[in-house]
């Protein structure tokens, strides 16, 4: 199955992540590239994306798998002629076969960007270190089964503290996103639960790459 | 730093519907343009990028050198809320500038329950809610839509409405706009020339008086506008502009789908519906046009769904050859292909059967009444015999549901009336036991009765609109005559039928009502989660407006009727023609059967009626 690498930034981060797989459907079909079917009294084209993404969160690595009818596209064509039919914000960055199991995908780089207001305080970066090198972090975690408690700490491969400017930071964390996965936005919410006086005016996250668990670059 | 609207959207619901950005959305140079206009649909993103109308005139103006129509949508209450807190004024998705900057704003009124929502925006953008308010060209507001045909409820907000078809008046309307604005005419100098142009009311050239009882006495024309507007039609539907680029939605709206539209006008004459008479004369669309348009549309949308829509679409002439195109197509392009509205006749039953698509549980009939007098009153002309025929082969064929629509309140109705609901309903239940292939997954028979809400400019204009204690006795009669497990029994809220009521043969009085209404929170009144029928009463006590005087008074045939100065084609003569008969039990043939002179054929210059 031939995959793609995509990014969803700008205004297209709203979209959900049923929304993107029915804006891909469709561009598939704008592009005259057409989708096979699953078979069944209801077929649904076969496209499916690797690790759904939460509304609001940027990413310039997402990996879509798909499958095409008819005879063999050259996968720059598919490329090109999928990023003439895609709206704003969404932008196949490559094409390729032969991609990697989706179950050895484990780590992702992400940044997590902490807006203040009224400027960073001083200390702020040195507590947040603090904070995140500390043996356990309970978070609450909202689920289908209602709200539970999750450590972070063990999902965390690496994580540190970087000023941008004046008003603003980025974590830059290296996490863990399958079995078990993390949502970046819960660091933030660990900021808010311990560290309340450091609370940021406005979170928002990135995702930067994908790799396996040794690291190594996934594609 | 983030900005507000960014920092915003991760706080509500959907954020998609207020981003823009989609496919085929239109950009333009803000230096090439001269005339900007804000295109308002006074409800939610999903239900206004599901209009047809919409899209329709989206093209159309933005096809116009010098002009860029962008949207703007009623935003949910949360984002209203946030909006209000941060003072963020109503923006339009294309170019998020703010509604207050534009020169036009437009607004395409398709249901009664949606005036606050009007108001509810122009507060939001900071736009003066009174026409006499604005004092400029700039925020010139317009507005068009099947509401536009008793347009007295909006007269002190609306500056001029546009009536009828859009397609053509919209562009004239938008010349002689340009032109006044590169002259630096006054509003007064616009008004007066627009009025000009056939199918556009100025409210404020017409004054209404009323008599001590309350009714209409007179209306005094004036600035020389003409005693009545006569709406726009295209006659020749294969060479009207057509957009075949339309937007696709990113985010789910209520009909995903691409649209075609197969014929304008009606010939079925169906008494209480207002589109059957208003959209009259009728005009057809060749198979040849609609196909080549459907393809261009689907290949340029990406949508794996199509319908064919108009008011009666087994009532195109060339349905045959245009599902004999498009069935082969669609199917070779995994697009699947529905045909709603359909009659139960033996050509439909043949087609439901050949669109592959057509899932087991889709069965809807809408007989309306539960009698065959009382459908011989409305002029409904489906036949218990023709239900029962589909419900047979439908059975034997594997379908286990069946949906019927009914209206409680019509004129003349008795509670034999309403029971014969529910007999229809048994003979329904026992041609499945009877036909039934597999009964093991049982029946599911979902009835839903409307109140009847009489419209202007159909031939129930002048009736009664029952109490809503009636309504609700009947529904309840209705209820505990149902004893199968099978039937699932709604009806309509009854508060909103009886404020719908009252806006559809509403007149001036209503502004202060509507306005307080807005003031008070109403907002969102077509949605079961916001609407709230205790402002509106507050509202109407607070005006000194008694609503029984709209709905259960009933209107005298001699009575000068707000809407008169409206002229849909249809004449008054024969809609109190069509009163006449149906108190007389008497069927109207559909126009195919022979023309009834309804009129609305002298709107035809260059073709003739093709009913």
């Amino acid at each position: 199955m031939p995959r793609l690498l995509f990014c969803k930034t700008g205004d297209a981060v709203w979209m959900s992540h049923l929304d993107l797989m029915r804006v891909f459907q469709r561009s598939f079909k704008r592009a005259a590239l057409p989708l096979t079917h699953t078979k069944g009294f209801n077929p649904r084209p076969s496209v499916s994306i690797a690790l759904p993404l939460s509304v609001g969160v940027e990413s310039v690595c997402e990996l879509l798998d798909f499958d095409l009818e008819g005879e063999k596209i050259p996968c720059e064509e598919i490329k090109e002629r999928l990023n003439g039919a895609l709206v704003s914000g969404v932008r196949v960055l490559d094409c390729y076969e032969g991609g990697r199991k989706l179950r050895e995908l484990a780590l992702l780089s992400c940044v997590v960007t902490l807006e203040y207001d009224a400027g960073v305080s001083e200390g702020t970066v040195e507590r947040l270190s603090g904070l995140f090198a500390r043996e356990s972090l309970v978070v609450e975690k909202k689920g289908k089964n209602g709200v539970t408690e999750q450590d972070i700490i063990p999902m965390i491969r690496s994580l540190c503290v970087v000023p941008v400017d004046g008003n603003t930071l980025e974590l830059q964390a290296f996490i863990c996103c399958q079995n078990p996965s993390l949502n970046p936005m819960q660091l933030a919410a660990a900021i808010e639960r311990y560290l309340p006086d450091c609370k940021p005016d406005f979170v928002k996250c990135r995702r930067v790459d994908i790799y396996d668990n040794d690291e190594k670059c996934f594609r | 730093m983030t900005d507000l609207l960014q920092r915003i959207l991760p706080t509500v619901q959907k954020p998609a519907r207020y981003t823009g950005g989609e496919y085929n959305q239109v950009i333009k140079d803000p230096a090439d343009v001269r005339v900007n206009v804000a295109f308002c649909f006074p409800d939610t993103y999903e239900i206004g990028m599901s209009n047809v109308g919409m899209r329709i005139l989206y093209g159309v103006m933005n096809q116009m050198e010098g002009v860029w129509c962008q949207r703007v949508f009623a935003p949910w209450g949360d984002m209203e809320q946030a909006m209000r807190e941060h003072n963020l004024p109503l923006w339009a998705l294309e170019s998020r500038k703010p509604v207050k900057d534009f020169d036009m704003i437009a607004f395409t009124i398709g249901y009664e329950m949606c005036y606050t929502n009007i108001l509810n925006m122009l507060s939001l953008a900071g736009v003066p809610l009174h026409a006499s308010e604005r004092k400029g060209l700039k925020n010139m507001v317009f507005a068009g839509g099947v509401c536009a045909f008793n347009p007295e409820p909006l007269a002190d907000f609306i500056d001029f409405f546009s009536l009828g078809e859009g397609e053509d008046i919209t562009e004239e309307i938008l010349r002689l706009y340009d032109r006044a604005k590169a002259e630096e005419w006054t509003k007064d100098a616009f008004l007066l020339e627009v009025s000009k142009i056939q199918g556009v009311y100025v409210p404020s050239f017409y004054e209404h008086e009323y008599n001590a009882d309350g009714t209409l006495e007179r209306v005094t024309v004036t600035h020389g506008a003409p005693e009545s507007v006569t709406k726009r039609i295209i006659e020749d539907l294969d060479n009207a502009y057509y957009p075949t680029k339309m937007i696709v939605p990113s985010t789910e709206i209520v009909h995903d789908r691409a649209n075609l539209e197969v014929f304008r006008g009606c010939i079925r004459g169906c008494r209480f519906c207002q589109a059957g008479f208003s959209c009259r004369p009728v005009r057809k669309k060749s198979a040849k046009v609609l196909y080549r348009q459907a393809k261009e549309t689907m290949e340029n949308s990406g949508h794996n769904e199509v319908t064919l829509s108009s008011l009666s679409t087994s009532d195109y002439r060339e349905l045959r050859e245009l599902t004999d195109d498009m069935i082969p197509y669609c199917h070779d392009n995994n697009i699947s292909l529905s045909v709603p509205s359909l009659r139960a006749d033996n050509f439909s039953r043949e087609l439901m059967e050949r669109l592959q698509t057509v899932r087991k549980s889709g069965l809807t009939f809408a007989p309306e009444a539960g009698t065959q007098r009382l459908r011989d009153v409305i002029n409904k002309s489906l036949t218990e015999e023709e239900i029962l025929t589909t419900c047979t082969n439908a059975f034997a064929g594997g379908w286990n549901n069946v949906k019927l629509y009914f209206m409680l309140g019509l004129p003349t109705e008795t509670d034999e009336d309403v029971l014969g609901i529910a007999e229809l309903v048994y003979k329904v239940i026992q041609t499945w036991k009877e036909n039934a292939v597999n009964k093991k997954r049982g029946l599911r028979v979902h009835v839903a009765t409307a109140f009847f809400v009489p419209k202007p400019h159909t031939p129930f204009q002048w009736e009664k609109q029952i109490t809503q204690e009636e309504y609700l006795r009947r529904c309840k009669l209705l209820k505990s005559h149902f004893y199968s497990k099978s039937i699932e029994y709604d009806y309509h809220e009854s508060d909103l039928s009886h404020l719908e009521a009252v806006m559809a043969r509403g007149d001036r009085r209503l502004c202060p009502v509507i306005e307080e209404a807005a003031k008070l929170g109403a907002r969102l009144d077509g949605w079961d989660e916001y609407f709230r029928y205790d402002l509106w009463q507050e509202a109407f006590r607070k005006c000194g407006v008694d609503t029984a005087f709209y709905t259960t008074r009933g209107y005298g045939e001699d009575e000068h009727l707000a809407w008169d100065s409206i002229d849909v084609g249809v004449t008054k003569d024969f809609l109190l023609r069509e009163r006449h008969r149906a108190y007389e039990e008497k069927v109207t043939p559909d126009c195919r059967h022979g023309c009834a002179g309804c009129g609305a054929n002298k709107l035809l210059q260059e073709v003739e009626c093709d009913a």
